[in-house]
């Protein structure tokens, strides 16, 4: 098809296609140059600030970097399976708290206004605050025995995150168009069925960037289980930082959460263009 | 159903069967409309069985006396004030009236996508208006084709095909795909059975929403305006398929602004009114020979073709 076409190419759009080439070089020469000189003003500055060889040495010493490194990684493992359970408890726990908020059944009031309560308090409260309160307070309640720092640590994230998601779900629930529902609906599939298999596909193309987004800040904030005492890729880096004064730990840790971080975004946007592509055809705009 | 205000004359009006059979003259041929639906109610066994020239035809579909009201806050619209017709077996019925006159609404409680406020619909001898009766397999029974196409953008032809005939009516995939392969060559579109809804022209969208209503051979079809989101040169493709199902004796409702269509096509047209039924009988009868000055009114444009 492609030969066909290049055969009986017209002159006037063979001048349109050198214009566009050119122009696309030029514009490629110009974000190099400004990417270069901009660099390059980080470094001058960088270099004549009095203070940058005892900056350099605490945070960015290859040789602390190599010395902590294993440790570190080890701990980055903790975080994982954290993370781990805790995107499969979010994702039950805030697919329910959406799919409450959006009922319009009156049965469902109750559970209704507890959602709401729910997602009002748990986006409001900071963090490191839930955390403290399950990571010591069911301890402290003597009834559950001995649970690991880690698992309570999960307990507190899921619950944060789980608000969050189910706020966003619940947007994604609300774009779906009603007439897919009443489509659905009119094929006698059940309003179980309707959900999944037509609102919940949809929906989440729909938010899928918002998703990841909470996705990536779930994976950071799982470090703060280590103000629990878990030993994990935070308190691993703390620990070496303690034994040699250097922070260059703190940045091993933030270079290795940023490389588990990488993998998902470049999948969400490969995931998100593929769906556009497929499903609402591709423009020059 | 508690009517007041300034709804209240037009509701004793629409409930009095008598008080509407001025308004049309051409009623002689409609059945079910002039019968009692008092005496109808109380013996479940006749229920919707209409004589004609001593035949029994049992009606597909039954309306008796169905209203709905949509309420907004204080403000109540009284859409349907008592809808009663039937749609008899292989037969093909345009449902036409100006926009606003109760059309959609009327498809929407049909299918239950509404609940109606009084009155019963019955689908082959069920009320399918009973909260008793299972309103997701009444709603399977009925294929439903709408305006907008309303195809799954998420899943290719062949997925949105089969999905009701897999998930509802629990056959097996292949046999499903066989019979939406079956249906899609029919209609000429077998070609695009892998593709997107957002890949099809409006027209082969609109086909494709027709073979999803006609998977598991419904005892109804209703087509709600189905051509009303087409453009001129696609209307006809749509409309040749509607053709093709009279032909194979499909049962169909079809409300539609398409006069030219109803008038060569339809066996029966229903003429809706503000929520009464202003005419209902042969395209002739109603289209033509009627002397009721809005229904002329009405049909001006299209006589006048």
């Amino acid at each position: 098809m492609t030969q066909t076409a290049t055969q009986n190419i017209s002159a006037v759009e063979l001048e349109r296609q050198g214009y566009l080439r050119r122009q696309n070089l030029r514009s490629v020469a110009i974000s190099i140059v400004s990417t270069l000189v901009l660099a390059a003003l980080i470094v001058i500055g960088l270099k004549v600030s009095p203070g940058w060889p005892n900056v350099r040495e605490s945070f960015f010493s290859g040789k602390y970097f190599v010395q902590s490194f294993p440790t570190v990684l080890k701990g980055l493992w903790l975080n994982l399976e954290v993370l781990f359970f805790a995107t499969i408890g979010v994702a039950i726990l805030g697919t329910l708290l959406a799919m409450i908020r959006i009922s319009t059944s009156p049965l469902l009031f109750p559970l209704r206004a507890l959602a709401t309560l729910y997602t009002t308090f748990m986006r409001g409260i900071p963090m490191i605050v839930l955390l403290y309160l399950i990571g010591f307070g069911i301890p402290g309640l003597n009834i559950f025995g001995r649970i690991p720092a880690a698992v309570l640590g999960t307990i507190a994230i899921t619950l944060d995150y789980a608000a969050f998601v189910g706020e966003v779900l619940r947007a994604g629930f609300q774009d779906v168009h009603p007439s897919q529902r009443a489509s659905a609906r009119s094929l006698g599939l059940t309003s179980g069925q309707t959900i999944r298999m037509v609102i919940i596909p949809q929906a989440l193309r729909n938010v899928a960037p918002a998703l990841m987004n909470d996705f990536i800040s779930m994976q950071k904030d799982a470090g703060l289980i280590s103000t629990l005492g878990a030993v994990d890729a935070v308190r691993a880096a703390q620990i070496s930082v303690a034994q040699t004064y250097n922070f260059t730990p703190y940045v091993v840790a933030s270079v290795l959460f940023i490389c588990t971080s990488v993998p998902f975004i470049l999948l969400n946007d490969w995931y998100s263009k593929r769906l556009r592509g497929r499903e609402q055809g591709m423009g020059v705009v | 159903m508690s009517e007041n205000g300034n709804q209240s004359d037009q509701s004793v009006s629409a409930s009095n069967p008598e008080s509407q059979a001025p308004m049309s003259e051409n009623n002689t041929q409609t059945q079910g409309q002039g019968a009692p639906a008092q005496s109808q109610r109380q013996d479940t066994q006749t229920v919707g069985v209409t004589t004609t020239s001593a035949n029994i035809i049992k009606p597909v579909l039954h309306l008796d006396n169905v209203k709905k009201t949509y309420r907004n806050g204080k403000v109540e619209n009284q859409v349907l004030k008592g809808i009663s017709f039937d749609v008899n077996p292989h037969e093909v019925v345009a449902l036409l009236g100006p926009s606003g006159s109760g059309k959609s609404t009327l498809m929407k409680c049909i299918n239950l996508l509404e609940r109606v406020d009084d009155g019963q619909i019955w689908l082959n001898g069920t009320d399918i208006t009973d909260p008793r009766v299972n309103a997701d397999k009444s709603r399977a029974r009925i294929g439903v084709v709408f305006q907008q196409f309303n195809l799954f953008p998420h899943m290719s032809v062949i997925k949105n095909v089969t999905l009701g005939a897999i998930k509802v009516h629990h056959w097996p995939k292949e046999k499903a795909e066989a019979k939406a392969h079956e249906l899609l060559q029919r209609i000429g579109m077998d070609a695009k059975a892998k593709a997107y809804p957002d890949q099809l022209s409006g027209g082969q969208q609109q086909r494709v929403a027709i073979a999803r209503a006609l998977m598991t051979d419904p005892e109804l079809l209703l087509l709600d305006e189905i051509t009303s989101a087409l453009d001129p040169m696609l209307v006809g493709e749509v409309l040749e398929m509607v053709t093709e199902l009279k032909e194979r004796g499909t049962t169909i409702l079809m409300a539609t602004h398409e006069m030219e269509f109803a008038h060569h096509a339809a066996d029966r047209v229903v003429l809706l009114r503000q929520g009464v039924i202003a005419e209902n009988g042969t395209p002739k009868e109603v289209m033509e020979e009627s002397q009721n000055p809005d229904t002329r009114e009405f049909f001006s444009h299209f006589r006048e073709v």
